[in-house]
C-alpha cells in the first residue's frame, strides 16, 4: 500500500534528487521545531539509499520545495511521513540499480549499493547515483512497491546522529526571530481586547507624540502602528493602547479558570462504545478528575515577516506548515494560493497550537496594506500568553464496576472539553476585519476504524483488557481561545483513567502494579510494566501517608501506538518535590536512540510542570496570567533526574514519541502524591492549595 | 540623550549611537547584530536574554544602553565559534543538550559565569545558578550534565 503523505506527493523528484557535487537532496514535509524530526528523516533517506548521512542536504521548508504533508502535528513523523520518504528511497535505490544493471548487462540483484556507489559482487563499477543520474527519470510517480529494509540490514536507522539543527543554536544566529532582511520595518498590532471588540476611536495625536513618524494602519478594528526600529514600534503600540476606545469588550468571568465550569457552558454530546450498562449487583466506583486550561508557554513569543510586492506575497513563519500556512494566508487575505509563498524558519518549540500561525498573518495583512517593504511583527510575551489559544481544560468522571474478584469489568469516560482543535486554520487578526465571519468548522476527522476523531476521546479508556468500555463526550463551546496543545486529550485523560486504576487497585484491596498486570494480556505492555517496575524497584514500595510516595502509570498511546510506563518518586510537605522518574517505552523501531530519549524526557518534564504548577487564569476580557510570574513553570531547580530505557527498538515498525510519556507521568506523579498523603488530589495543578484542602478534608 | 555610547562586545571595542535609556537587548539585536540574547519575556524572567556584563550574568532585556558604558558585555556568540567551540558549547553538542534551543544560548553564558567564580559545581549549584532560565523542552537533566562535562574539561585544562 502507498503511505498516504506518498500518496499525496507521488512524484519521486520532489522528494529526492542527486546533486552534482555528490551530494543528495531530500525533501520532506514536516517542520523541524528542535524534536529531532530532520535529523530521523535524514537518517531513514541515508539508509534507505545506501549514503552516507553527510552526504545529504535537507531542503529548507518552503512552499514548492518540499513535499506537501500538512501540519507536523500528533507524533505523527516518525510513523507516518517516515515510511513515506523511505518507500520513495527505496524505491530510486531500485530503479538505480536496475540501470547499473542494465549498464553491466547483469541482473540487478548483483548491485548492491554503499555510500552511493554501484558495487557489483562486492567489487567497484565506477558507478555511482551521480554518474547513472541521467539514466533514470525521477520525475515519474512511486509505485510504493519497493520493500523496505528490515532492521537486521538498517546501517543509520537506530544511531544517535547529531541534530542537525542544533549547532546553529548554541552559537548565535539561528532563529527566525534573527532574519535581518533589508529595507526591513517593524510592526505591531494593537489587538482587539477579545474577539467581536470594535474600535471606537483612535487617538492617532497621542500616538504620534510617542514616536512623530509612525505608519498608523487602521482598518475596521484591525490597528497596526509600523516603525522604522523595533524600540519605536513598541513606543508607538505602548501609546495606542492609553489611546484606543474599543466597545463590545468582553468580560471573561474569573470562575471559567476552573475545569468545573466548563460543565455550565452549551455543549454537544456524543456517545460512543459499549451501550449503557444495565443495573447489576457488581461494585461501583466513581471519581472526578480536572485539568485547567494550560498554556504551550514557548519560550520565545512567536513572530512573523511578510512583503506584498507586485502582486505576490511572501511570508515567513516558525509555525507547523507552511502548506496550511499558505492556505491560512489564502483565505484571509483573499489572495490565490499561486500568490503566496510560504518560507520556514526555526522557532521557539510551539508543542502544538501556540501563537506561531498569528504574527505571519499580522504582517501579511499589513503588507498587503503598505506594499513594497518587508514587515515584521514580533509578539511581546504578554500576546503569547494572552492571544495564542490555550489547551483546553478537561473533566472526566469516571466510572468502573468491578466483579467480585475486584477485576474492572466495565468502564465509563464522561469527559467534557472543548474542541482540542478548535483554533486550527485561523488567526486571532481575522475577527479585527470588517466583514469578518468564522470559517466553516472542519470536517469530521475519523479514527482508522471510521469511528469519529476527537482529540478529547484519545486514551480516555486505559489500556487494559476490559469488557465493555464506553465514553460520553461533552464538546462544550469554548469561553477562550483553544487549541492543540501537545497530546490533545491523551495525556490528560491518562492521568485521570491510571490515577482511577490505583483507586481501583484499593476498592479490590490490590497492590497497583500486580493489579495492572491482572488486566494486562498483551505481552509488549506486560514487559513494559514489569521493566519499569524493576527501574524503580517497586518492591520497597512502603505504607501510605508517610510525606513520601512511589507512584506508576502504563498506557498505550491512543490505544494503538507506544506502551509506556513511568514512575515517580516524591516527597510532599507543603509542596510536591520530586525525587526521580523513571520510563519505559517500547515505541517500537527507534530511529535515532538519543532523539528518542530527548522527546521521551522532555515530554515527562513538560508534563511533571503541567502536573505540579500550570493554570490559566482567565478574567478580564480574557486571559490574566500574562507572563512567567503569572504562569510558573517547573525551573532548574526543581527537576528530577529521570531515567529512561528502550525496549524493543528493532521491531519493525516505529512508533511517534513526543506525546506518549506526558500521560503516564502524570498519573505516576499523582499515584505518589496519593501514596505520599494517603490521600488523592484529583485535580490539577497540585499546588501548595490543593494540598493543604486535601489534608484538611 | 542620543550619543554615541561606547563599550567592549565579545572582546572587540564598539560604539554605538543610542538614547542612554535604550534597551540593550534591543541594541544588542538591532544596530550591534549580535543574535545571541534572545527576547523572551522583556521582564527579567526567563533568561533568554542573559548576557555578561564584566563577568556578571544579566539579563539585557532589563538594561539601559548606558549601563554598559565602558563595559564589556559577552554573549554567546562571544564564547566560541564551531570551529573554536568553548567548552560549553563543546559539551552541549557532545551531550545534545538542547531541544528547540532558544534558552540555550542565555543558558551559556549563565553558566560561564558560575564555572568563572566556581570551576567545580554540584548538580544543585549548577541549578541553583540556572534556575532564573526557564526551559519550555524539558533539557534540563542534560544541561546540567553538560555543564558538569564543560567544567570537569576546562578543570583538565581544555582553552576556554
Amino acid at each position: 500500500m502507498i503511505p498516504g503523505m506518498l500518496a499525496a506527493n507521488p512524484r519521486l523528484d520532489r522528494w529526492v534528487s542527486f546533486e552534482p557535487d555528490g551530494r543528495v537532496r531530500v525533501a520532506f514535509g514536516r517542520m523541524e521545531y528542535g524534536q529531532g524530526i530532520a535529523t530521523a528523516l535524514a537518517q531513514m533517506a541515508a539508509d534507505e539509499l545506501d549514503v552516507a548521512f553527510a552526504r545529504l542536504r535537507v531542503v529548507p521548508a518552503a512552499t514548492g520545495e518540499i513535499p506537501d504533508e500538512g501540519l507536523t502535528v500528533g507524533s505523527m513523523s516518525i510513523e507516518f511521513s517516515g515510511p513515506a520518504l523511505r518507500t520513495v528511497c527505496a524505491e530510486i535505490r531500485g530503479l538505480f540499480t536496475a540501470a547499473a544493471a542494465a549498464r553491466l548487462a547483469c541482473a540487478p540483484e548483483e548491485i548492491e549499493v554503499r555510500d552511493g556507489a554501484m558495487l557489483r559482487h562486492g567489487q567497484t563499477t565506477g558507478l555511482d547515483y551521480w554518474s547513472l543520474a541521467g539514466d533514470v527519470d525521477l520525475v515519474r510517480d512511486a509505485t510504493g512497491e519497493a520493500a523496505l529494509k528490515t532492521p537486521e540490514r538498517m546501517l543509520v536507522i537506530g544511531q544517535s546522529n547529531a541534530r542537525l539543527d542544533l549547532p546553529a543554536k548554541l552559537f548565535g544566529a539561528a532563529f527566525l526571530h534573527d532574519l535581518s532582511l533589508p529595507d526591513l520595518r517593524h510592526a505591531r498590532v494593537l489587538r482587539q481586547p477579545s474577539p467581536h471588540a470594535s474600535l471606537l476611536s483612535l487617538d492617532e495625536a497621542a500616538v504620534r507624540r510617542a514616536v512623530p513618524d509612525v505608519d498608523i494602519l487602521i482598518d475596521h478594528a484591525f490597528v497596526a502602528v509600523i516603525c522604522e526600529t523595533e524600540a519605536d514600534a513598541a513606543r508607538a503600540h505602548d501609546a495606542a493602547e492609553v489611546a484606543a476606545r474599543w466597545d463590545g469588550v468582553r468580560a471573561m468571568d474569573p470562575a471559567l479558570s476552573e475545569p468545573a465550569a466548563l460543565k455550565t457552558l452549551p455543549h454537544q454530546d456524543f456517545a460512543a462504545g459499549a451501550a449503557p450498562a444495565g443495573p447489576s449487583n457488581r461494585r461501583r466506583v466513581t471519581a472526578t478528575y480536572g485539568k485547567p486550561f494550560l498554556s504551550h508557554g514557548s519560550l520565545g513569543p512567536s513572530m512573523g515577516l511578510a512583503q506584498y510586492r507586485d502582486g505576490k506575497l511572501t511570508i515567513w513563519t516558525h509555525n507547523q506548515g507552511v502548506y496550511p500556512m499558505r492556505a491560512l494566508a489564502a483565505r484571509i487575505t483573499g489572495l490565490s494560493p499561486e500568490a503566496i509563498e510560504v518560507i520556514h524558519g526555526q522557532g521557539p518549540g510551539c508543542y502544538g497550537h501556540n501563537g506561531a500561525d498569528d504574527p505571519p498573518i499580522d504582517a501579511a495583512l499589513i503588507a498587503i496594506r503598505r506594499p513594497g517593504r518587508p514587515i515584521r511583527v514580533q509578539w511581546r510575551r504578554e500576546d503569547e500568553f494572552g492571544f495564542a489559544p490555550v489547551g483546553t481544560a478537561m473533566v472526566m468522571e469516571l466510572a468502573a464496576e468491578l466483579d467480585a474478584s475486584g477485576r474492572l469489568v466495565d468502564y465509563t469516560a464522561e469527559i467534557w472539553n472543548t474542541p482540542h482543535t478548535g483554533a486550527r486554520g485561523t488567526a486571532v487578526a481575522e475577527s479585527a476585519l470588517a466583514g469578518y465571519v468564522p470559517p466553516p468548522p472542519p470536517p469530521q476527522r475519523l479514527m482508522p476504524d471510521g469511528s469519529r476523531f476527537s482529540g478529547g476521546l484519545l486514551n480516555a479508556t486505559p489500556s487494559y483488557d476490559i469488557e465493555a468500555t464506553r465514553t460520553l463526550e461533552h464538546v462544550v463551546e469554548t469561553p477562550i481561545r483553544s487549541s492543540s496543545l501537545r497530546s490533545l486529550g491523551g495525556a490528560p485523560n491518562t492521568f485521570a483513567a491510571e490515577s482511577f486504576i490505583d483507586e481501583l487497585a484499593e476498592a479490590a484491596s490490590q497492590e497497583p502494579l500486580a493489579y495492572r498486570l491482572g488486566m494486562l494480556g498483551d505481552p509488549r505492555g506486560r514487559t513494559v510494566l514489569m521493566r519499569l517496575a524493576e527501574m524503580c524497584d517497586w518492591t520497597r514500595r512502603w505504607e501510605a501517608g508517610t510525606g513520601r510516595g512511589l507512584g506508576l502509570a502504563y498506557d498505550r498511546h491512543r490505544g494503538r501506538g507506544a506502551m509506556v510506563a513511568c514512575a515517580a518518586e516524591l516527597e510532599v510537605e507543603t509542596e510536591v518535590r520530586l525525587v526521580r522518574l523513571w520510563c519505559a517505552c517500547d515505541g517500537g523501531l527507534i530511529v535515532n536512540p538519543d532523539g528518542a530519549r530527548n522527546q521521551l524526557e522532555g515530554g515527562m518534564i513538560m508534563a511533571a510542570s503541567w502536573t505540579l504548577k500550570e493554570q490559566v487564569k482567565l478574567g478580564g476580557p480574557g486571559i490574566v496570567s500574562t507572563t512567567w510570574d503569572d504562569y510558573p513553570i517547573l525551573r532548574f531547580d526543581e527537576v528530577p533526574p529521570v531515567e529512561i530505557e528502550l525496549i524493543n527498538t528493532r521491531d519493525p515498525r516505529p512508533f511517534g514519541l513526543g506525546e506518549v510519556s506526558q500521560g503516564p507521568v502524570m498519573a505516576a506523579i499523582g499515584n505518589a502524591v496519593a501514596h505520599a498523603l494517603g490521600t488523592r488530589i484529583r485535580e490539577l495543578p497540585f499546588t501548595r492549595e490543593k494540598i493543604a484542602a486535601a489534608l484538611l478534608a | 540623550m542620543r550619543r554615541a555610547i561606547d563599550l567592549t562586545l565579545n572582546g572587540v571595542p564598539v560604539s554605538v549611537e543610542a538614547e542612554e535609556t535604550e534597551n540593550l537587548l534591543q541594541v544588542l539585536r538591532g544596530r550591534l547584530g549580535v543574535s545571541g540574547a534572545r527576547f523572551g519575556c522583556g521582564l527579567a524572567q526567563c533568561g533568554a536574554c542573559a548576557v555578561l556584563v564584566d563577568g556578571e550574568e544579566k539579563p539585557a532585556c532589563d538594561l539601559e544602553i548606558a549601563a554598559v558604558e565602558g563595559r564589556a558585555v559577552i554573549t554567546s556568540e562571544g564564547l566560541g565559534t564551531p570551529e573554536h567551540p568553548h567548552p560549553l558549547q563543546a559539551a552541549f553538542l557532545e551531550l545534545q543538550a538542547g531541544q528547540c534551543g532558544y534558552c540555550l544560548s542565555g543558558i551559556l553564558v549563565g553558566a560561564k559565569a558560575l564555572l568563572d567564580r566556581n570551576p567545580d559545581p554540584s548538580r544543585e549549584e549548577i541549578a541553583t545558578a540556572l534556575s532564573w532560565h526557564l526551559c519550555r523542552c524539558g533539557v534540563h537533566n542534560r544541561v546540567l550534565e553538560a555543564v558538569a562535562l564543560a567544567a570537569k574539561r576546562l578543570r583538565e585544562g581544555a582553552p576556554a
